[in-house]
């Protein structure tokens, strides 16, 4: 199983002093795999990324990537990677274009290679008509699209791409959802950080949620679902809220499977929400408005943790 | 163990090498604005031999300099070309580094390529001494025309600049590693003017009491000086040995110290 | 108060002081922060210099015009650091208010005209300037590189070449859109003026060709100016004609600067 993995991890430390970020990860990832890791900023996400990419040493632990040892293969490796960083580290130096085929130079693709690899990637992008042009007069959503093409040109084994869509407007998010599904159904191996579960949902074939440096689950998003929540969740807002809502979590006992009282909300694990809101009712409680709606991932993260994901 | 890792850090390929300097040549496609600066950076160094050389050459007339006599400007030409050479290496691997270092990342997004630290290190090094190799190949150009140099003290005198670039821009990369911000830029300028006016460059060290002498041999642009002076004038001593020496281990301590600190920022 | 924030600047209007004097504060705050990096630049570089010209080489030069080496080059090194200091606070710090720090357009956006902006800016620039000049002319003065009382006369002579450069200099950099045409003029204008404007060796040893650009300098006149104040000796052209040329490229550099702010400040 390892040899085939594309990324193995046992026990995966990596302290930065007396913090530890990555507190003892397994990790398999398999080829025309989508993995995602799911958890709040501070969780390890990325520094398990940097690690991956082989610009990070790993504490303790074992770690091989395509089957090689990261420590005294990282060129070999790297040269197989494709790196999307969480902050755009485009060259406001170079065109659109050039940065494409500066980069290319990099991994000793040939200089005509780069180029047709260049104006390939632009259309895939989305972003032919900007070849020339400069990098900087680009919107978020250009450069990320841009900083993909360029993870891209080396044709890589393995994609890394550190919250793709962090500091992206909805439309610019959607855009570089759509080039991500076009990369998995081509069969290219992601793996991505994220603290949206929508972007986890979206993409991800498989993921972990981490929280202080640890594995707290592991599943596709919909077996995380029905393993750590209920199929539907209703949201209950009271008018007094605050302070009472932990006393009205008291008289909502025993409705579905869990209630968790938040400070702005009341949420109400259901399999079916409009059962649990006839049984609301019925013990003389009005909420001043409702909300059902299907399970997420951002429920799971509660349940598992405690905490919501973004604060 | 650490024979390997050590070879693993100074092993290159020069496919990567020459990677990094494509990146600069690129940059330099860029737009006009780079290209201005390159050219013009001619002018000053032919300004200043024609002012002091030349201008102030003639109240000074001619110079005695262990035992040799020779004009003024013949004293002072090589002096300028060592100047040259040194602020050719610097103005790349200094202020040019450090802000791809820390402001426009383009290191991190490097590494995570198969080029490394030292890689990075040796092709800007490169890239810095030939851009400043065109200054100095320009300035021996006008020594020769001005007679202050034969064709064969130029040619000798040559490689002689390229090392000094090198040196310059190793030890210059290492300090930019350090800086903290551009006010530390200050300061590097300051230490460069000082060593601009007492490293033997207008007037022989000898001149200055004994203690700031060797205080002066000290420093690293003394033996730049030295060197370029000895190979234009053709009155090369054994100690010549010691400049290239000291020159020499300026290359090699500046790219080790920082790919070293490139690595220890970059991929922690 | 009212009147003040609702009044209308028209041509001709006597100028207004308490804008002029915010303008001058701003840039005293930001002064007070970074005197001491400026300390080397303006200060320790240029005694440095003479130390090392004006001692070391001069020791080889004997006597220009009737006097030592280090006398004579005083008064240059002296006009040469006003000269630089201007440029230097002109060109970036100027570009960098209008494009990255913006500054400029917020005075704009507060009862300030561009006009307040450039008198305030020149008015910092002449304090700037005179606090080195008075230092460096105590430190010489200690090693006996002043022969007259009238080496007093320094001080408004570089508030002068000051009125005469930032000007010109502030319009350039209000006109330029990137920072890299201040290579262009730090390398064919600034080097050039300090290099053959007498501050090192007389202008007579130009050859005769050029040396109408050595009087076209506004730095030559300065320094020629200046030397006569340090060695106590009339200059060899009418002092009336070096402050007249002088006061000429500075009121030409004034107007400019107005136009040129109230341009770039209009969009």
């Amino acid at each position: 199983m390892a040899d085939q993995s594309l990324i193995h991890a046992r026990g995966l430390v990596k302290r930065f002093g007396d913090f530890t970020a990555v507190d003892g990860i397994d990790l398999e990832v398999a080829p025309g795999e989508a993995f995602g890791f799911l958890g709040p900023n501070g969780a390890g996400k990325s520094s398990t990324m940097r690690m991956i990419g082989c610009v990070s040493t790993p504490t303790a632990g074992e770690l091989r990537i395509l089957g090689m040892d990261p420590v005294r293969d990282g060129t070999r490796i790297r040269a197989r990677l494709g790196v999307c960083p969480q902050l755009d580290n485009l060259d406001p130096d170079l065109s659109v274009r050039e940065n494409l085929t500066t980069y290319a130079r990099y991994f000793g693709v040939s200089r005509a290679e780069a180029r047709t690899r260049a104006d390939e990637l632009l259309e895939f992008v989305q972003l032919s008509d900007r070849a020339n042009g400069k990098v900087e007069p680009l919107s978020g959503g250009m450069k990320r699209r841009l900083t993909i093409a360029r993870a891209m040109v080396n044709d890589p084994d393995l994609v890394l791409l550190d919250e793709p869509t962090t500091g992206l407007d909805p439309q610019a998010r959607h855009l570089v959802w759509e080039r991500l599904f076009r990369l998995k159904q081509r069969g290219t191996t992601l793996v991505l950080t994220t603290h949206y579960m929508d972007e986890a949902e979206q993409l991800c074939d498989r993921l972990v949620v981490m929280d202080g440096g640890k594995i707290v689950a592991e599943g596709s998003p919909r077996a995380l679902i029905e393993n750590y929540s209920t199929a539907e969740v209703v949201e209950l807002r009271f008018a007094d809220g605050l302070d009472s809502n932990a006393q009205y979590a008291a008289k909502l006992d025993g409705i579905g499977d869990r209630v968790d009282p938040l400070p702005d909300r009341v949420l109400l694990y259901a399999d079916d929400g409009d059962e649990a809101m006839a049984e609301v009712h019925r013990r003389g409680l009005t909420p001043e408005s409702v909300l059902v709606r299907r399970s997420t991932l951002e429920d799971v993260f509660l349940h598992l943790t405690g905490r919501t994901l973004v604060d | 163990m650490m024979t390997t890792l050590v070879a693993a850090r100074v092993s290159l390929s020069p496919g990567r090498v020459g990677a990094v300097i494509n990146r600069n040549v690129g940059a330099l496609r860029s737009g006009p604005s780079y290209w201005i600066v390159l050219i013009s950076g001619f002018f000053e160094p032919l300004l200043y031999l024609l002012s002091i050389g030349v201008g102030v050459g003639a109240l000074v007339g001619d110079l005695n300099v262990d035992g040799h006599t020779m004009s003024y400007a013949a004293f002072v030409a090589p002096a300028m070309l060592a100047v040259s050479a040194m602020s050719g290496a610097l103005a790349e691997t200094t202020f040019n580094f450090f802000f791809k270092l820390k402001y426009m990342k383009t290191y991190e997004a490097v590494l995570a390529t198969p080029v490394r630290p030292f890689e990075i290190a040796v092709g800007e090094l490169v890239w810095a001494v030939a851009r400043g190799s065109v200054y100095t190949v320009t300035f021996l150009g006008f020594m020769v025309a001005m007679g202050l140099t034969t064709v064969a003290g130029a040619l000798a005198a040559f490689p002689a600049t390229v090392l000094i670039g090198l040196a310059f821009g190793a030890v210059g990369m290492w300090v930019s590693t350090l800086m903290r911000g551009w006010q530390d830029f200050d300061l590097l300028g300051t230490g460069q003017f000082a060593m601009f006016l007492f490293s033997g460059t207008f007037s022989p060290v000898q001149d200055y009491p004994v203690g700031v002498e060797i205080l002066i041999q000290l420093t690293p642009l003394y033996h730049a000086v030295e060197l370029v002076r000895g190979l234009c004038t053709g009155i090369v001593g054994p100690g010549i040995v010691v400049n290239i020496a000291y020159l020499a281990v300026m290359v090699v301590g500046g790219l080790w110290l920082a790919s070293r600190r490139v690595e220890k920022m970059l991929c922690v | 108060m009212t009147t003040e924030t609702t009044a209308v600047t028209r041509v001709g209007d006597p100028p207004r002081l308490r804008p002029v004097v915010a303008v001058v504060e701003r840039y005293l705050t930001l002064y007070r922060r970074l005197w001491q990096a400026s300390v080397f630049s303006s200060f320790v570089l240029p005694i440095l210099f003479l130390i090392s010209i004006g001692i070391g080489v001069g020791g080889y030069v004997g006597s220009v015009e009737g006097v030592d080496y280090l006398s004579w080059i005083v008064p240059g090194v002296l006009v040469s650091t006003a000269f630089q200091i201007c440029v230097g606070e002109s060109t970036y710090p100027v570009l960098g208010d209008f494009k990255w720090v913006r500054a400029y357009h917020a005075m704009r956006a507060a009862p300030v005209s561009p006009k307040d902006i450039v008198h305030g800016h020149l008015i910092y620039m002449i304090f700037r300037v005179e606090l080195s000049i008075a230092a460096f002319l105590l430190v010489v003065a200690f090693f006996g590189g002043l022969h007259s009382p009238w080496a007093l006369a320094t001080v408004p002579v570089c508030a002068l070449l000051t009125a005469a450069v930032v000007t010109p200099v502030t319009a350039f950099a209000a006109t330029i859109e990137s920072d890299s045409y201040f290579a262009l003029l730090f390398r064919f204008v600034v080097i050039p003026a300090t290099l053959f404007s007498g501050v090192f060796f007389p202008v007579d040893q130009l050859p005769a060709a050029i040396r109408p650009v050595a009087y076209a300098s506004p730095v030559w006149h300065a320094v020629e100016l200046s030397r006569a104040a340090t060695l106590g000796r009339a200059p060899g052209w009418p002092i009336v004609v070096h402050v007249g040329y002088l006061l000429l490229w500075a009121v030409v550099g004034l107007i400019a600067a107005r136009r040129a702010f109230a341009r770039r400040l209009e969009d």
